[in-house]
């Protein structure tokens, strides 16, 4: 296979896959509105932190995601450990599911059901529904996580456990959790990015004063040009990258 | 120009190691070849630049007197049985056999394939995946699928290293007759002296990325050109410089007149089925294994004896 | 109930009331009518469904089918050659593996507002163009389906090249130097080498792209604005602006259904069981 060739084409692909970003980062620091160069500034920057709208979306989005990634990632971590020890085949079709199901329609069918709870419990909609939503959507996460670590771990560290008289409770917190600690931190990183970040089902359940993060920005995009939504997309892609960073390493470990 | 290769001082480096060092070899027609030497002595990576899949870094490879270094391996006319086979997972054995015909174009591959799967004796499996069919079964389907092609020379990377021992000896037997009935020149790539001494017309030893000996299976056995190679092709004894087989290696229990010779005690007796092989503990420490048949062996652990052995037996090298 | 049970719990509990219930009840509403003022009641029906083939919806139906195969066969063209070089790179393998995901770890929203930037009238694109003097005006690149396939394949080509690495990865070199040494040019072994033996990857990859891209709604949405509706863009309009939720239900389910369909014959391949 001509190799150069193929050199040559994956680079190409490569720059096509990075270059988008980095040309709404580049912009971002531009001084000017538009997309004629005009010279370097922050301008944008502090006008994103000045934005109400966008530190209310901030805020909101931090509360769920610090909310919500801890839990899902306790269920999921405990899901998947289950699911080693003996096959539960409904769950894990369940969770895969849940990964494939088009957010669309997880979006409407929460919708749907918080709906038909408001009718008996009197519950609007509001961050608590965002928070249940995200926990929902990020288990299957969270479990493909823990389950890839896992499946190169090796059984008979508990069954040692056992055989030294700790109880199969026991053996799990003494002995596997702590193993599993670096993944589960990773699993837990993965869970907050996905959680920040989700737009679709977020949107659709909830309401009017829980606007998050990618709802403001949402909102902003759709309103016209602005810097200040490049000037913010840097900052998110930094601040996931970095996470995503920190979650890869702990994975190797 | 009768030879069908010539290696005339080709030599691989990779970052860090000279694989293969200034190695010179000629190839008549029609001979049954073997490159043996321990693993990392840089015969794999000499077959690999004869069939095209490495480049040397210096030398020429010569086939049919016209010098192929640029040439990739679909241009050579050598074709390559690889060590795991590498037959081709989604075709049927005729499938694969057919592989290299239907490449070349040929018209009436399928007819071809078949007769060679019928001179591996494997016709009756054409329609199975290699999944289907056994170690010694793909080997045989992997040889085909070369021989079809009637390349000038076909390189074997250790072709039975991956079979059962027992079906080893069976097919080596089978290659060699294969060799014969085809007359196509094989190179052949092996760890094993068992199998280059049995094999081949002509041998090669190869040590640290350079022939040692090249001569025929007798020459190399008898009259080793090194000590490397003398320790490779057999079991030795050494008494100080010389170097003894086990089977030349005598015992006695008295000392013996007109023979050099050693004294020492039997440390053990190993029965091996058609030999006993006795291990002795020289007086100077050094240790020494004699080959004898069950008759010879009357010794029992511990007893003293004298090893000897004839002069002309010896084996010095520089 | 054993004790590995309880691991299991939180997880069912949840998955059962949060995710498996509310599909329930869409699917219950897909078979019930739209009331007067935007909610759900009786009559039991199956007009939703039926409502599904008039020609207005059909439209929708076709092209939220051809976007996603033609997006998922661009990612299997973009990303064979890509996880083949990878596949190929030796010790530089991890690397070019984390240069293909990095993308993907940023925000989805993010990614797709980038090419809004690029490609809107005042967009990168059009600046440089007028900059040039090779255009007189600013070129519509958006709210057309181009825009939406471009956001699809931009998004879901490092889920087609994931898989496909997975399997050229494991493919044995000695195949392709056999081949080679048969007598088959590069091109000849990629053919009828390569390919057939990957052929498994290559379907795991196209069922990862073509799920998400069929169930799409911001990318239509963003890029194509309301221009080239897809079928999530039609389920989120009937959820919130057309208050229809029973026809939005039936349209859910239909693009549930298709998901899980395809879903279930992934994990029946072989090639699925390896990857996961």
């Amino acid at each position: 296979m001509n190799r150069r060739a193929l050199a040559v084409y994956s680079a190409a692909a490569l720059a096509f896959l990075h270059l988008p970003l980095l040309v709404l980062i580049a912009f971002s620091f531009n001084s000017g509105r538009f997309t004629v160069w005009e010279g370097f500034s922050l301008h944008w920057y502090r006008e994103a932190f000045a934005d109400r709208q966008l530190s209310e979306g901030l805020a909101n989005s931090l509360i769920i995601a610090l909310v919500a990634a801890p839990l899902s990632t306790v269920i999921g971590t405990l899901a998947a450990y289950g699911m080693w020890k003996r096959q539960a085949r409904v769950l894990s079709g369940t969770l895969y599911l849940s990964l494939v199901t088009p957010e669309i329609v997880t979006g409407v069918s929460l919708l749907a059901l918080f709906q038909w709870t408001f009718r008996f419990l009197r519950l609007p909609l509001g961050l608590h529904t965002v928070i249940v939503a995200h926990v929902a959507f990020s288990i299957a996460y969270v479990a493909i996580v823990i389950s890839a670590r896992l499946r190169n771990y090796d059984r008979s560290l508990e069954e040692a456990a056992l055989d030294l008289g700790a109880s199969e409770w026991g053996a799990f917190l003494r002995v596997t959790l702590p193993i599993l600690a670096p993944a589960i931190a990773a699993a837990g990183l993965l869970a907050l990015v996905v959680s920040f970040d989700d737009y679709v089902i977020t949107s659709l359940v909830a309401g009017v004063d829980s606007e998050t993060l990618p709802m403001a920005i949402y909102a902003m995009a759709r309103r016209g040009v602005s810097p200040v939504v490049n000037a913010v997309s840097a900052l998110i892609v930094v601040a996931f990258g970095l996470l995503i960073l920190v979650s890869q390493r702990l994975q190797d470990k | 120009m009768n030879s069908v290769l010539e290696l005339r001082g080709v030599a691989k480096e990779f970052p860090g190691h000279r694989a293969v060092d200034s190695v010179s070899l000629t190839l008549e027609r029609g001979g049954f070849y073997a490159l043996l030497g321990p693993s990392g002595c840089g015969k794999t990576t000499t077959l690999r630049m004869i069939g095209g899949f490495e480049q040397p870094t210096s030398g020429e490879v010569v086939l049919n007197g016209a010098v192929v270094n640029g040439l990739k391996p679909w241009q050579r006319d050598v074709c390559t049985v690889f060590q795991n086979y590498a037959l081709f997972p989604h075709l049927t054995a005729l499938r694969n056999v057919e592989f290299g015909l239907r490449e070349r174009g040929v018209r009436d591959s399928e007819a071809r394939a078949m007769k060679a799967l019928e001179l591996v004796q494997l016709a009756g499996k054409r329609a199975n995946l290699p999944a289907q069919l056994s170690g010694g079964e793909k080997q045989r389907v992997a040889l085909a699928r070369s021989l079809v092609l009637e390349p000038q020379l076909l390189l074997l990377d250790e072709p039975l290293a991956a079979l059962d021992p027992g079906l080893r000896k069976q097919m080596r037997a089978e290659l060699k007759a294969m060799q014969r009935q085809t007359g196509i020149t094989f190179l052949f790539v092996t760890h094993d002296q068992e199998e280059a001494l049995s094999m081949s017309d002509f041998l090669a030893v190869m040590n640290k990325g350079r022939i040692e000996q090249f001569g025929t299976a007798e020459d190399v056995y008898l009259r080793p050109a090194t000590a490397f190679v003398a320790g490779f092709l057999g079991a030795i004894n050494w008494f100080g410089g010389a170097g003894v087989r086990p089977e030349s290696t005598r015992v006695s229990r008295e000392q013996p007149d007109g023979v050099p010779g050693r004294r020492g005690s039997v440390e053990s007796l190993l029965f091996l089925g058609n030999c006993i092989h006795l291990n002795a503990k020289l007086d100077d420490g050094a240790r020494a294994v004699a080959e004898l048949s069950r008759e010879e062996n009357d010794f029992r652990e511990g007893e003293p004896v004298w090893i000897h052995w004839r002069a002309c037996d010896e084996m010095r090298f520089k | 109930m054993s004790a590995r049970s309880w691991y299991l719990l939180p997880a069912r509990v949840w998955m059962a009331i949060f995710f498996a219930a509310p599909l329930g009840i869409v699917c219950a509403y897909s078979f019930l009518t739209r009331g007067d003022y935007g909610g759900v009641e009786q009559p039991w029906t199956i007009e939703n469904y039926t409502r599904l083939a008039d020609p207005l919806y059909l439209t929708i139906l076709w092209r939220s089918l051809w976007i996603a195969g033609l997006a998922t066969a661009l990612c299997a063209l973009l990303g064979f050659p890509l996880a083949l070089f990878i596949a190929r790179s030796g010790r530089y393998r991890n690397l070019l593996l984390q240069l293909v995901l990095l993308p993907f770890w940023t925000s989805f929203l993010v990614r797709t507002y980038a090419w809004l930037f690029i490609l809107r009238d005042t967009g990168l694109i059009n600046t440089i163009l007028l900059r040039l003097h090779l255009i007189a005006a600013p070129l519509q690149f958006l709210y057309n389906d181009g825009a939406v396939l471009l956001g699809l394949v931009y998004n879901f080509l490092p889920f087609f090249v994931l898989p496909m690495y997975a399997t050229l990865e494991r493919l044995d070199v000695a195949l392709l130097e056999a081949a080679a040494d048969l007598g088959a040019r590069p091109f000849a072994t990629l053919r009828r080498v390569v390919i057939p033996i990957s052929a498994p990857g290559i379907a795991a990859g196209s069922v990862l792209v073509f799920i998400p891209c069929l169930g799409a709604y911001l990318t239509p949405d963003l890029l194509g604005g309301g221009k080239s509706v897809m079928l999530g863009n039609l389920v989120q309009n009937q959820f919130t602006n057309a208050r229809d939720w029973p026809f939005g239900s039936a349209a859910s389910l239909l693009l549930m259904l298709a998901s899980a369909l395809l879903l279930a014959a992934l994990m029946r391949s072989r090639v699925a069981q390896e990857l996961m």
